[in-house]
């Protein structure tokens, strides 16, 4: 970014510019690098804290045949702002398991370009939770450069007050990317009417012969579920915490059990303190 | 155990029960029969207080308290249990889960301590056993990728787990092969004793055969036209509704 992004430019559409306004220029980009040689596993443990503006660009290669398990916390505190970017190549059979979750600041933007060549595998689980007039999204592009390559995009959002959660998905297919397996789910739990999630998938396919999915939904918690779990003798609050727990734990599904167990403590003292207000509203 | 006095109800402004009677006592079993539309499931949705069925008129009480004052988690933790016509799926949460949170909010909202881990697995272990369901689909997510029949053996076990004193069955029987409502009426019928009271709704005659009701209702047009004992189901079976309502 050398230049202030616009409305109009298409990556940009839903993200808070006013916010990015007021720590612009604030300082370079900085980047970081990480390299995995061929064979080799390695992690990514980047949790955002504090108050500065965060704005990093980190480039990461993974050897052939290589492993990244990344997990990203954006945890900014209240009115800071996020622009991260992550470039990631996946060489031959590489693999790269990624989970982000998104959820401080006044405005969080994690930003991944994936490179998949051949036979490459990309899993990525991304949970976002926002309030208040927060606004958080998570950008995507993943580009199947060589054939047989695998990517999987599971990004859950549950909203209250009037934040704004936002998932830009592209998927690039090449030429060469015949036998490409890609799909995308998104699904945004909005617990207050004032809410709003925005979902821009984006499919781009220049071989014939690919399996691409991707799928949206924007909704509010199941009231027959509701009234199922309250006439088993479930309070409503205790019902709509259960619900809206479940409702994330597709996009933490693939992580291995013990840092799934650590990210779903995390997830839920995030959602207790989002669903009190929204449910002393409500009530 | 539960007076219903005049009950007048209905959903979307339309009135479907027009001045309901029933008493029902402990031990006993009650059916509830009727043509569709006559209001069965407004009766059972109105008990267990769904929302949207707005009660305008008459009374409902549960071992003498006043169970419309009740929210549903209340009904539920004071031994109301519905067994819905259509158990609702509910992707991420398992059997497990839903069933031990249920059991241990009625604990909780009636001061009792919650059970541990391993009492609670007892209970469901023998539960699902009794009503041959693999134990294994009680870890999957709630009725997900249960057939119907399934899906009502999974509300036995509630019902057996929770320990309810009413049990209102909305057309357990629907759904069921031969094999199922053996289990199904197994399961109803050993739940039965003195302290308990079923009401169990439905269209056919046959559920009734090995659930053998003490009283038969006739439900018609959102009033109960006629009451009998058991022979009352199979005269329904001979002759139809249409008689009823005539005599209604």
């Amino acid at each position: 970014m050398s230049t202030l992004p616009k409305r109009k430019d298409e990556a940009w559409r839903y993200s808070d510019l006013a916010a990015l306004g007021e720590v612009w220029p604030g300082g370079e980009k900085i980047g970081r690098s990480l390299s995995i040689p061929a064979g080799q596993a390695a992690r990514l443990d980047d949790v955002l804290a504090g108050t500065g503006w965060r704005n990093d660009a980190v480039a990461i290669d993974v050897g052939a045949g290589g492993t990244l398990i990344g997990f990203i916390e954006q945890g900014l505190a209240a009115g800071a702002v996020a622009t991260q970017d992550y470039a990631i190549t996946l060489a031959a059979g590489a693999a790269a398991n990624i989970v982000i979750l998104n959820h401080g600041g006044r405005f969080g933007r994690i930003a991944l370009d994936v490179t998949l060549h051949e036979g490459a595998d990309f899993q990525l689980g991304g949970v976002i939770i926002g309030g208040d007039t927060q606004t958080l999204e998570i950008i995507t592009t993943v580009r199947h450069a060589g054939p047989g390559a695998t990517s999987r995009q599971v990004v859950r959002t549950v909203l209250g007050g009037r934040a704004i959660g936002s998932y830009l998905g592209k998927v690039a297919v090449a030429r060469e990317g015949q036998k490409t397996d890609a799909a995308q789910s998104f699904k945004a739990l909005l617990l207050e009417r004032g809410a709003t999630a925005n979902a821009k998938p984006e499919l781009e396919i220049f071989a014939d012969d690919v399996k691409c999915a991707h799928g949206a939904t924007v909704g509010e918690l199941d009231k027959t579920a509701l009234f199922y779990l309250e006439s088993r003798g479930v309070p409503p609050q205790q019902a709509k915490a259960l619900l809206t727990r479940a409702f994330l734990s597709d996009a933490l599904a693939a992580m291995a059990d013990d840092a799934r167990e650590a990210a779903e403590t995390r997830v839920t003292a995030l959602l207790d303190a989002l669903l009190a207000p929204a449910l002393a509203a409500a009530a | 155990m539960l007076k219903i006095e005049n009950l007048t109800a209905g959903i979307e402004g339309k009135t479907i029960l027009k001045g309901l009677n029933l008493t029902v006592n402990a031990g006993e079993v009650h059916a509830i029969m009727g043509p569709n539309g006559a209001g069965k499931s407004t009766l059972s949705y109105v008990l267990a207080g769904r929302a949207g069925y707005e009660v305008t008129g008459g009374s409902v009480s549960f071992q003498g308290k006043d169970l419309l004052a009740m929210a549903p988690h209340e009904r539920a933790a004071a031994g109301v249990f519905l067994g819905l016509q259509y158990p609702v799926e509910i992707p991420g949460v398992s059997n497990l889960m839903f069933l031990r949170t249920a059991l241990n909010a009625q604990r909780t909202l009636r001061g009792e301590k919650e059970a541990s881990g391993a009492e609670f697995m007892k209970l469901a272990k023998a539960a699902a056993e009794a009503l041959g369901l693999p134990f294994e689909m009680l870890k999957r997510s709630v009725n997900q990728g249960f057939s119907g029949g399934e899906k009502k053996r999974n509300e036995m076990v509630q019902m057996a787990v929770l320990e309810p004193h009413l049990c209102v069955l909305d057309e357990t029987d629907s759904g069921l092969d031969i094999d199922a409502l053996r289990v199904v009426s197994e399961g109803i019928n050993r739940m039965r004793s003195q302290e308990r009271a079923t009401l169990l709704i439905t269209h056919y005659q046959r559920l009734l055969d090995y659930v053998v009701p003490d009283f038969v209702h006739v439900l018609i047009d959102g009033r109960i036209v006629r009451t009998g004992g058991a022979e009352l189901a199979r005269e329904l079976e001979a002759d139809g509704y249409a008689g009823m309502a005539e005599a209604a």
